[in-house]
C-alpha cells in the first residue's frame, strides 16, 4: 500500500510538471504572473521596511542641515532651469535644421521612474522586476536605463509589475556603436556569470580601431533601443575566429548589482 | 509527522523564495545566490511523508520559477528527484546526526541546480554559463550544506514551540494497583 502511494505521488507530480511545461507561452506567462502575485504582500512589507530607516533618518535631521540642503537644491534647480532653456533652444534649432534637410523630426524621450523590487533568484539569469506594469502603460521591449546608462529592456509585463532583462543576460542583445573615428558597430551579448559589470561586444569588423576607454552607445539598429544611449567603455579587444572579427569587453556605466531606481524609456 | 509540519515547511519555502529575490547579500559577497529549497526538501524528505515532499516540490518549484526567468515548472522535477529517493530510503539514514544533514544538504544543493540547468539546456534555453558558474555551484552547495542542519534546529524548535506534543504514556493504572496491607500478608 505504501509503495502504491509513493508511485501515485510520483506520477501525479510528473504529470503536473509535464502539463505545466507543455502549456502555451501566453498561458505560462499569465500563470507565472498569477503565482508571482502571491508575493505582493511580502514585497509591500519589504518596501515599507526599507523606507522606515529613511523616514527615521529624515525625522532626526536637524533644521540647520535641512536649510543647507534646501539652499543647495534651490541653487541646483536654478542651474537646471537655465540648462533646460539652453537645451530647448538647441532642440528647436535642431528641429529647424532637420526639417530644412528633410529629416524626420526627433521626438523627446518620455521617461517613467520605477523601483526595482526583486532580483532573479536563479544564478543563471540576469533579470529583475520593477513596480510598473501594463496599467502604467508599459509594454514589452521598452528600454530601461539609469542615470548612468542603459541597463536592459522590459521582457514581460504584468498588471502592476514587469520583468526586465538586464544587459549581460544571453537573451538581451543590443546593437552598440563605439564612439571612435570609424564608428564601429557590434552586438552586445552575454557577460560572465560572476562579474556583472563586464559584457562582451562581438561581431565588430576585423579592422576595428578600438582603444581602451572609448565610449560605447546604442546604435539605434534593431528597432528596440534608440540611438545614443550611453552603455559603457571599451576595456580591451582581441581578434577572434582567426581574425574574422573583433571582440571587445565593455565595462558598463551602470552598476547592475545595486539597482534601486530605474527609468523606463518610451521612445 | 503531522499536517502542521507540512504547513510549516511550505511556509518556510514561500519565505525562502521571497528572501532569495529580495536579499542580495550572498550575491554581493560570494557572487552567487544560495538556494534554500534543496535544504528544505531534505528536511521534508526526512521528517514528513511522500505527499508532503511532492507538494513541496510542486509549490516550491512553481514559486521559484514564477519569480525567476526560468520556464515555469522547470525546478519541480529536480527537487522531486532529490526528495523522493531520500524520503523512501530514510530508514537507512542517520537523520538525527548533523553530519548526515550537512552531507545530504550539500548533495541536494549540488544536484538541484545541475539538473535544472540540464533541463533548461534540453528545453533549448540559453542560460548564462561559464567558468564562473563552477564557483557559483560551489557557493550554492556550501550554502545549502550549512543551511540544512540550521533548518533542522529551527524546525525542531518551531515544532516544539507551536505544534502539539505527543502525550507521554505512563504504565501506571490506578484500577490495577495492588493494594497490600498487613492482613493480606
Amino acid at each position: 500500500m505504501f509503495k502504491r502511494k509513493n508511485y501515485f505521488a510520483l506520477g501525479a507530480v510528473v504529470f503536473v510538471t509535464l502539463a505545466i511545461l507543455s502549456l502555451p507561452p501566453r498561458a505560462t506567462s499569465r500563470l507565472k504572473l498569477a503565482i508571482g502575485s502571491l508575493f505582493l504582500p511580502l514585497f509591500g512589507l519589504a518596501n515599507t521596511a526599507q523606507q522606515l530607516p529613511v523616514t527615521a533618518a529624515d525625522a532626526i535631521l536637524s533644521r540647520r542641515e535641512l536649510i543647507q540642503e534646501n539652499e543647495s537644491l534651490r541653487h541646483e534647480n536654478q542651474q537646471l532651469k537655465f540648462l533646460q532653456l539652453q537645451t530647448a533652444a538647441i532642440a528647436r534649432e535642431n528641429d529647424q535644421l532637420r526639417s530644412a534637410i528633410g529629416w524626420q523630426k526627433q521626438t523627446p524621450w518620455k521617461l517613467k521612474l520605477a523601483n526595482v523590487v526583486m532580483r532573479d533568484p536563479a544564478n543563471w539569469w540576469r533579470t529583475a522586476q520593477i513596480d510598473l506594469g501594463s496599467r502604467d502603460g508599459l509594454r514589452e521591449n521598452l528600454p530601461v536605463l539609469t542615470n548612468d546608462g542603459l541597463i536592459g529592456r522590459v521582457s514581460s509585463v504584468g498588471l502592476t509589475r514587469s520583468q526586465i532583462i538586464l544587459i549581460g543576460d544571453p537573451n538581451c542583445r543590443v546593437s552598440a556603436r563605439v564612439e571612435n573615428p570609424t564608428h564601429d558597430i557590434g552586438v552586445l551579448g552575454a557577460g560572465g556569470p560572476l562579474d556583472d559589470s563586464l559584457v562582451g561586444l562581438s561581431y565588430l569588423s576585423s579592422g576595428a580601431n578600438l582603444k581602451s576607454g572609448q565610449n560605447v552607445v546604442t546604435s539605434g539598429e534593431g528597432g528596440i533601443f534608440p540611438p545614443g544611449i550611453p552603455i559603457g567603455q571599451i576595456v580591451d579587444a582581441q581578434q577572434v575566429e582567426f581574425g574574422l572579427y573583433t571582440e571587445a569587453r565593455v565595462k558598463l556605466n551602470a552598476n547592475l548589482g545595486a539597482l534601486e531606481e530605474v527609468w523606463v524609456l518610451f521612445p | 509527522m503531522n499536517v502542521f509540519n507540512t504547513i510549516l515547511v511550505l511556509a518556510a519555502a514561500f519565505l525562502a523564495v521571497f528572501c532569495e529575490t529580495v536579499f542580495s547579500g550572498p550575491r554581493h559577497l560570494f557572487g552567487a545566490q544560495v538556494d534554500l529549497l534543496p535544504a528544505l526538501m531534505i528536511y521534508a524528505a526526512l521528517n514528513t511523508n511522500v505527499v508532503s515532499v511532492s507538494i513541496l516540490a510542486v509549490a516550491g518549484g512553481l514559486w521559484f520559477n514564477a519569480l525567476s526567468a526560468n520556464p515555469l515548472g522547470v525546478t519541480i522535477l529536480p527537487l522531486l528527484a532529490v526528495g523522493f529517493p531520500i524520503c523512501v530510503q530514510r530508514e537507512f539514514i542517520l537523520r538525527e546526526l548533523p553530519f548526515a544533514q550537512f552531507f545530504l544538504g550539500a548533495l541536494a544543493s549540488a544536484v538541484v541546480p545541475v539538473l535544472t540547468v540540464l533541463i533548461l539546456l534540453t528545453a533549448g534555453s540559453n542560460p548564462l554559463l561559464g567558468w564562473g558558474s563552477l564557483w557559483q555551484w560551489i557557493v550554492m552547495t556550501a550554502g545549502g550544506a550549512i543551511a540544512t542542519p540550521v533548518l533542522f534546529v529551527l524546525f525542531d524548535w518551531c515544532n516544539h514551540a507551536l505544534g502539539y506534543q505527543p502525550l507521554t504514556e505512563n504504565s501506571f493504572r490506578s484500577d490495577r494497583e495492588i493494594h497490600r496491607d498487613k492482613k493480606a500478608k
